[in-house]
Parts: C-alpha cells; sequence; structure tokens
C-alpha cells in the first residue's frame, strides 16, 4: 500500500526526483494555486536556499511572495504568526533544525495556541520547514533532530517525510492545512535514501521506487503511515532517514519485517501501528534523536498500553546516544546496522 | 558558586558590577525635578516622510501639546473638534469606571485577576483613536482601552473577565486577554512582547497584498528587553513595514523599575534611531499629544514611508494587577507627585477652558460611566462569574487545539466528560 491508497493524483508522468527537488516543486505548486502563500526565511530569496530548496521560486513567482529574511528566527516565526492572522499562508524556512530554538516561544506559546485561546477567532496556518538529523558530518549544530520538543506541544502538528513522492504530497497537505506544521526534512536523504552503511556508495533517489514523483498537484493527509514492507516477525516503527537505514538492516538480516514509516508523528496513526503489533507481536522503534524523552518513549508507552497483550517481548528503541552530535564520531553516534541490528537479534531471541 | 575572584593587583582596578536602584523606594520624599519637562508646544512636527536622522531629538525630548494654561499648543496640535474631544474623554472616562468596577469584582471573589490601566488611558484611548477602526491592533495587556475607542461590549469584555458560559474565548484565557477579530483586535498573549514581531507581520502581509491598513502594536518599556521586541524592530526597518511600534514607558514593570530595561541610559524612543526607524517621544498623560503623535505616524505609514516607534512616557498610577502591592517596592508619593498629570483630568481641564464642558456635566458623565458599568456588570452575571460552575461544556476544553480533534483528544475528552460524572453524577452539575 505504497501511498497509493491516501492520495489524489491528478498527473501521472513518470519522473524521478530527489528529495529537494520535490520540494520545490510542491511549493511552486502552492505558489501558484493559492495567492496567499509566501516563503521566507534566511537565503531563500534570490539564492534560492543553502540547500536548493526553493531555486527559481522567486524569480518565477516575484519578491513579494518568496524573500530573504533577517536572521532572526523569532523574528521568521513571529512575523509569520501575524502573517497568519492576516489571512497568508506563510511557509517559513529555518536554516537548520539546530537554529529554531530562538523561534521556540512564537512556535509554542503562539502559533500552538492562538486558535485554542482566541477560540478560533485567530488562527496560524504556518508551515515551518527545516532540513534535520545528521550523518552528514555537521557537528552538534546541523545535525539535531529535535522532533520531540513539538511533538509534546498541544496543538502543533509535527510531519517529516522519507521519500520525494511523499516529501511533495505531505508538504502541499501541510501548507493547507489550517494548524501550524512543524515539517522536518531528513536532509541526509535529500539526494539518496542512505541505507546507513556508510562505507559503501551512496545510492541516488533514481532507483528508489518513491522517485517517481507524478507531476501536479496531489497530497497526502497528514495522520497516516506508510506501509513500506509487510512481513509477520516484528513491527518498525521509524520515520526520516531510519526508515530506509532500518529496511536495509532488516533486507540484509533476512528479516521479515512489518515495517511503518510514521510519516505524521502528530497526529500519529495509531491504528496502524495498532494493527501490525497485533500481528507481529514484536516492536522495534528508531530514530535518530536523543534516547531520553525521545519520541520513541512515546511510542513505547503507546504500545504498552495499547497492544500489552499481543507483545511477545520487550518493545525495543534504537536511538541516539544521549549526548549532543559529535564532528569526529558522527557514525559512532548515528543509530546505524550495528545498533539496528543488535535490537533486532535481542527482540527475536526472546 | 566561583571561587571569589582573585583581588585586582596595582597595575588594574577592581571592577564594579551596577545593579541600577530606583531614585524612591517605600516612605522617600519624592521629588521628580530630574524629569525633564519642555513646554508645551515647542517640539517642532516635521513632515511625516521625514527621514528618522533629521528628526532625532525627537526622540530625546518630550512631545506635548496640553500646556499648563489647559490649552493646545504648537504644531502637534491635532485640532480636534469639541466633539471628537468629549468622545475621548467620554471614553477615557468610561475605562477608569470599568476599571474601578472590575478591580472590586476581583476582591469580590467573582474572578481570578484584574489590570488596570490608571494614568495610562490616553496611550490606549487617543492613540486607537487616531486608527481607523479596521487598521489592526496587537496590544499588550494594559490596552483596554482600545476595545472601549472602538465599541467592543462591555458585556462581552465581563464575560470574559469572569470566564463564564457566555464568554467568547470559552474560559479559555485569563481574565483580559480579550480577542476580537471583528473589532481588529488581536488574540492577547499572556507572554511579553510576542505580539511585537506579529504586528510587523501583519503589516508586511498588508503591504504584500497592496492593502492600505496598517498595523499598530503596544508594549510596556520593561518587555522591550525581549528579543521579540528587537527582532520586531528590525523586521520593521528591513521591510520599511507599515507599522507604529508604541511603547507606553509607566516607569514601573511589576516591581521593576524602568532601569532594568535600559531606562537609565537612554530613553526608549531613542531604539528607534538605531535601527533606522522614525521615533518619536510623547507625554503619555496628553491625550491630545497621544493622539497627534499616533496619527503622524498612521500617516507615514500608511504614505509607505515606513514604522515608527513612539514612546509613551507615562505613569503606572495603581499595582501592576490585582496580585501586586506596589507599596512594598515604591514610594507612594510617587503618583501625587507625577510631574505629567493625570490624563483624564488634563483633557477635561481643556474642555472645560474651551467653553465646551464644565464639572457638572463632568460630574453627571461619570455617574452615567458607574452606573453602566454597574448595569452590564449585573447582566454578565446571569451568564456566571469565575468558579460557580456556569462554565462551557466541558468537551470545549478539547476543542480549537486543532482544527479538527485528533484521535488522542478524543480519548481524552471521553475521560474528562468520564471523571466529572463519576464525581457529580452528571456532567454539568451546576449548569
Amino acid at each position: 500500500m505504497t501511498a497509493s491508497p491516501d492520495t489524489v493524483t491528478q498527473a501521472t508522468a513518470e519522473r524521478r526526483l530527489n528529495m529537494i527537488e520535490a520540494i520545490n516543486e510542491a511549493l511552486d505548486i502552492m505558489l501558484t494555486r493559492d495567492p496567499d502563500v509566501v516563503i521566507m526565511g534566511e537565503d531563500v530569496g534570490y539564492f534560492g536556499g543553502v540547500f536548493r530548496a526553493t531555486a527559481g521560486l522567486q524569480e518565477k513567482h516575484g519578491k513579494n511572495r518568496v524573500f530573504d529574511t533577517p536572521i532572526s528566527e523569532c523574528g521568521i516565526i513571529g512575523a509569520a504568526v501575524g502573517m497568519g492572522a492576516y489571512g497568508l499562508r506563510p511557509v517559513p524556512e529555518i536554516q537548520f533544525a539546530d537554529y529554531i530554538y530562538p523561534g521556540l516561544d512564537q512556535l509554542i506559546s503562539e502559533a500552538a495556541r492562538l486558535r485554542y485561546r482566541s477560540a478560533g477567532d485567530y488562527i496560524a496556518p504556518l508551515t515551518v520547514r527545516s532540513p534535520f538529523g545528521g550523518g552528514i558530518f555537521g557537528g552538534q549544530t546541523h545535525s539535531q533532530s529535535p522532533e520531540a520538543l513539538f511533538t509534546h506541544v498541544a496543538g502543533l502538528k509535527t510531519v517529516i517525510p522519507a521519500t520525494p513522492y511523499d516529501a511533495k504530497g505531505l508538504l502541499i497537505a501541510a501548507i493547507e492545512d489550517n494548524d501550524p506544521v512543524i515539517f522536518f526534512e531528513p536532509k541526509r536523504i535529500y539526494n539518496g535514501p542512505f541505507s546507513g552503511y556508510y562505507d559503501k556508495p551512496v545510492e541516488p533517489w533514481k532507483k528508489h521506487p518513491d522517485s517517481v514523483v507524478p507531476e501536479g498537484y496531489y497530497r497526502i493527509p497528514l495522520g497516516k503511515a506508510r506501509h513500506v514492507r509487510e512481513g509477520e516477525a516484528l513491527t518498525v516503527l521509524t520515520y526520516g532517514t531510519m526508515v530506509h537505514v532500518a529496511q536495509a538492516v532488516c533486507a540484509v538480516k533476512g528479516v521479515d519485517a512489518d515495517i511503518l514509516d510514521l510519516r505524521t508523528l502528530v497526529p500519529l496513526d495509531i491504528a496502524a501501528i495498532e494493527a501490525s503489533v497485533e500481528k507481529t507481536g514484536r516492536v522495534l522503534i528508531v530514530h535518530e534523536a536523543t534516547r531520553t524523552s525521545g519520541f520513541g518513549a512515546e511510542l513505547s508507552a503507546l504500545v504498552t498500553e495499547r497492544c500489552f497483550y499481543h507483545l511477545e517481548a520487550p518493545v525495543e528503541r534504537v536511538t541516539g546516544f544521549d549526548t549532543p552530535y559529535p564532528h569526529s564520531l558522527d557514525w559512532a553516534y548515528f543509530p546505524g546496522p550495528v545498533r539496528i541490528g543488535e535490537a533486532i537479534d535481542k527482540l527475536l531471541s526472546e | 558558586m566561583a571561587e571569589s575572584a582573585k583581588p585586582a593587583d596595582s597595575n588594574r582596578a577592581g571592577l564594579a558590577l551596577h545593579v541600577p536602584e530606583p531614585t524612591y523606594r517605600p516612605g522617600d520624599r519624592v521629588d521628580f525635578a530630574h524629569i525633564e519637562v519642555p513646554p508645551a508646544g515647542a517640539q517642532p512636527r516635521p513632515d511625516e516622510s521625514a527621514q528618522p536622522a533629521q528628526m532625532r531629538e525627537l526622540a530625546y525630548s518630550l512631545v506635548r501639546v496640553l500646556g499648563d494654561d489647559n490649552l493646545a499648543h504648537g504644531p502637534w496640535n491635532p485640532r480636534l473638534s469639541p466633539d471628537t474631544l468629549r468622545t475621548m474623554l467620554g471614553h477615557m472616562a468610561l475605562v477608569r469606571a470599568f476599571d474601578e468596577r472590575m478591580f472590586r469584582s476581583q476582591r469580590q471573589g467573582k474572578t481570578s485577576f484584574y489590570m488596570k490601566c490608571t494614568g495610562e488611558e490616553a496611550t490606549s484611548v487617543a492613540a486607537s483613536m487616531a486608527l481607523a477602526s479596521d487598521d489592526m491592533v496587537f496590544p499588550s495587556y494594559r490596552q483596554q482601552g482600545i476595545l472601549i475607542a472602538r465599541g467592543y461590549p462591555l458585556l462581552e469584555m465581563i464575560n470574559q473577565i469572569y470566564s463564564n458560559r457566555a464568554d467568547k474565548l470559552k474560559g479559555r484565557q485569563l481574565p483580559i486577554m480579550y480577542s476580537s477579530r471583528e473589532h481588529s483586535f488581536f488574540s492577547i498573549s499572556g507572554n511579553l512582547a510576542t505580539q511585537c514581531p506579529q504586528a510587523v507581520g501583519w503589516a508586511m502581509a498588508s503591504a504584500i497584498k497592496g492593502d492600505a491598513r496598517i498595523a499598530a502594536t503596544w508594549v510596556g518599556e520593561g518587555s522591550t528587553a525581549e528579543g521579540d521586541f528587537h527582532a520586531a524592530c528590525t523586521f520593521a526597518a528591513v521591510y520599511n513595514a507599515p507599522v507604529i511600534l508604541n511603547v507606553i514607558n509607566n516607569q514601573w514593570a511589576i516591581s521593576s523599575f524602568s532601569g532594568f530595561a535600559g531606562g537609565e541610559r537612554t530613553t526608549f524612543a531613542a531604539r528607534g534611531l538605531g535601527y533606522g526607524i522614525a521615533a518619536l517621544r510623547v507625554d503619555g498623560n496628553d491625550a491630545l499629544a497621544c493622539f497627534a503623535a499616533a496619527e503622524w505616524a498612521a500617516n507615514r505609514a500608511r504614505g509607505n514611508h515606513g514604522p515608527t516607534l513612539i514612546e509613551y512616557f507615562t505613569y503606572r498610577a495603581e499595582g501592576h494587577s490585582t496580585s501586586d502591592d506596589p507599596s512594598g517596592y515604591r514610594s507612594a508619593q510617587e503618583r501625587e507627585e507625577w510631574p505629567l498629570g493625570d490624563p483624564v483630568a488634563r483633557l477635561k481641564n481643556h474642555l472645560i477652558a474651551l467653553g465646551e464642558w464644565d464639572k457638572e456635566r463632568h460630574a453627571a458623565m461619570d455617574l452615567e460611566c458607574a452606573e453602566r458599568v454597574k448595569a452590564t456588570t449585573k447582566e454578565a452575571e446571569k451568564n456566571g462569574i469565575l468558579g460557580h460552575g456556569l462554565h462551557h461544556p466541558f468537551h470545549t476544553m478539547f476543542e480549537d487545539v486543532y482544527e479538527n480533534l485528533p484521535w488522542h483528544l478524543e480519548e481524552q475528552a471521553a475521560q474528562a466528560i468520564r471523571e466529572r460524572i463519576t464525581k457529580f453524577g452528571s456532567e454539568r452539575p451546576f449548569g
């Protein structure tokens, strides 16, 4: 059921895009379809973004729609909240997720609370795009995965795509959503689906089936997981870069895994999780973020509360370590094949 | 704790930390002679398209219109009609009567909290009267005068303060954190200065759309220390946004005097100059000066000449809120000695000096305001007061977190309702 049941496809031409191209196309489509969409952020205008996600958009849609901002995440998010109150649909870019913290008060106390505190008088229909995650030798300030800070906030939605096809459809849905959405883009897989075997050659997206991205508008609803692989031996709950790493490790080990790419952490597709766990009885949770109070803890608690009598082994979490992301020891930190492999062995031996 | 630092050696003097201290503390005799009050009418009024650097001195002086003779003086005189002046006075008197009554309601246990704006009425009433009714305002928590000037129903204000079943905000917000899209009044946040970059963003959106509406925001002098204020100034300057940044310098941020926001070093208006924003420092107890400054800034914004930062120099005559007792940190004499007087009295005396008002009519108006507020309070109490059970249904607690309820909130809503039924036998024991 790779993506298709939940999608509305208006165009069918088979083209292969990497994730940056898919994101760029989603932004282009939304700028064209909705005159209230505006894009702003550091270096997003003339230059087209440090990762090129907004390349060509200012030239095509004008400086009133796509523009550079001061280096002030507080100002970017704060202005976006005001623009949303006016009636615009802002899509601010925070250059790296690691830089989002100066904007947190505007996100947590303002954007997330506005609909509630005004009883629907005002809304904050923002989509905050931001590259996140490591495996790129970005050191501690260009590698973090802070999604759990946002999933903990009532009023925010958190979306993380794992393929070009999903990136486009989810981003369009996020922009059209009337709630504030944090859209974290796993930058390690912008250009190819990283397997986690960092000593092996990098694969480009064009060899991956989910790099086929239809032209034109389509959306993937928020809150629906993607069934990456059907299996019986164990359930893998994961998202972002780790979808591909977990998939590769299971393939190498010959494990018949049932792999769910969650795609949206809040709202979470609990029905898909329950169905899978009830089938396999064994659960592996994989994320790159630090372990303590990570989103894996929430997933583990939910599985335990709701599927306890189906479990045949304790839930396993594979995560980053509770340290800052170290520059020289990138691969020692990264939850790669060895860490995942050990957890699988443990789960299957119980 | 760090080991005590090594003492300064013979060649280097020891450093000393300056921790600001207000001039007067409880019991001190107050003398405000050090506050420079220029005569009314003395300040030049530049063209609305002036470059900020051409009007630097206006960030350090004080724009004043109403003189000691109760007449309007100089180029900033907005030349308002007697009818407009009476309307302005009426709004300010109503705000004061409203504050008095709501303060008492809190003391009577009808709500949890209230904040008066006594002494600062002109900075919201007169300043907002200079705007168009559909210009968007992003207030802080002491701008009830804007709602009253815009004709927002008193009944809705009190329903909100009582968090009762008629409260349009469904009992979710602390008292006085109003919101009214219909009145172009943004939802008030309890977090300080967050409204500043939002106002700039709204103004940018208006400019993006080629709209004619402008935005204005109000922030206390203490809150200008927040990063949001500086982000707002940067964005306003960078995009030449059609926005007015009002800083209400009422001297006190709860118990911290303006020195803790940098007020010992320069004026708050002068903050604008560093950003290249036109800046005015205005007698905030002079309703005509407040109106004139706001009108100047609104014209400037509407003419695409950019933002203005206005410091309204005023005095918080009462406590920060019902939870505050200022006698614990400042001299009670400050209020009496404040050199810029009382804004309601000054406007009243101006109208009397013009022959357009008299003491009898003023007394009658005050009585009418008090009666109107009292009657409206009684009306609001029919919808309930805080904690007496006439609240919104429990399910509303879970609505508006998102546009639609996700499964986890549906489950939690069911739990909350179950808990009520377990405790009281029904979901709404009082209503």
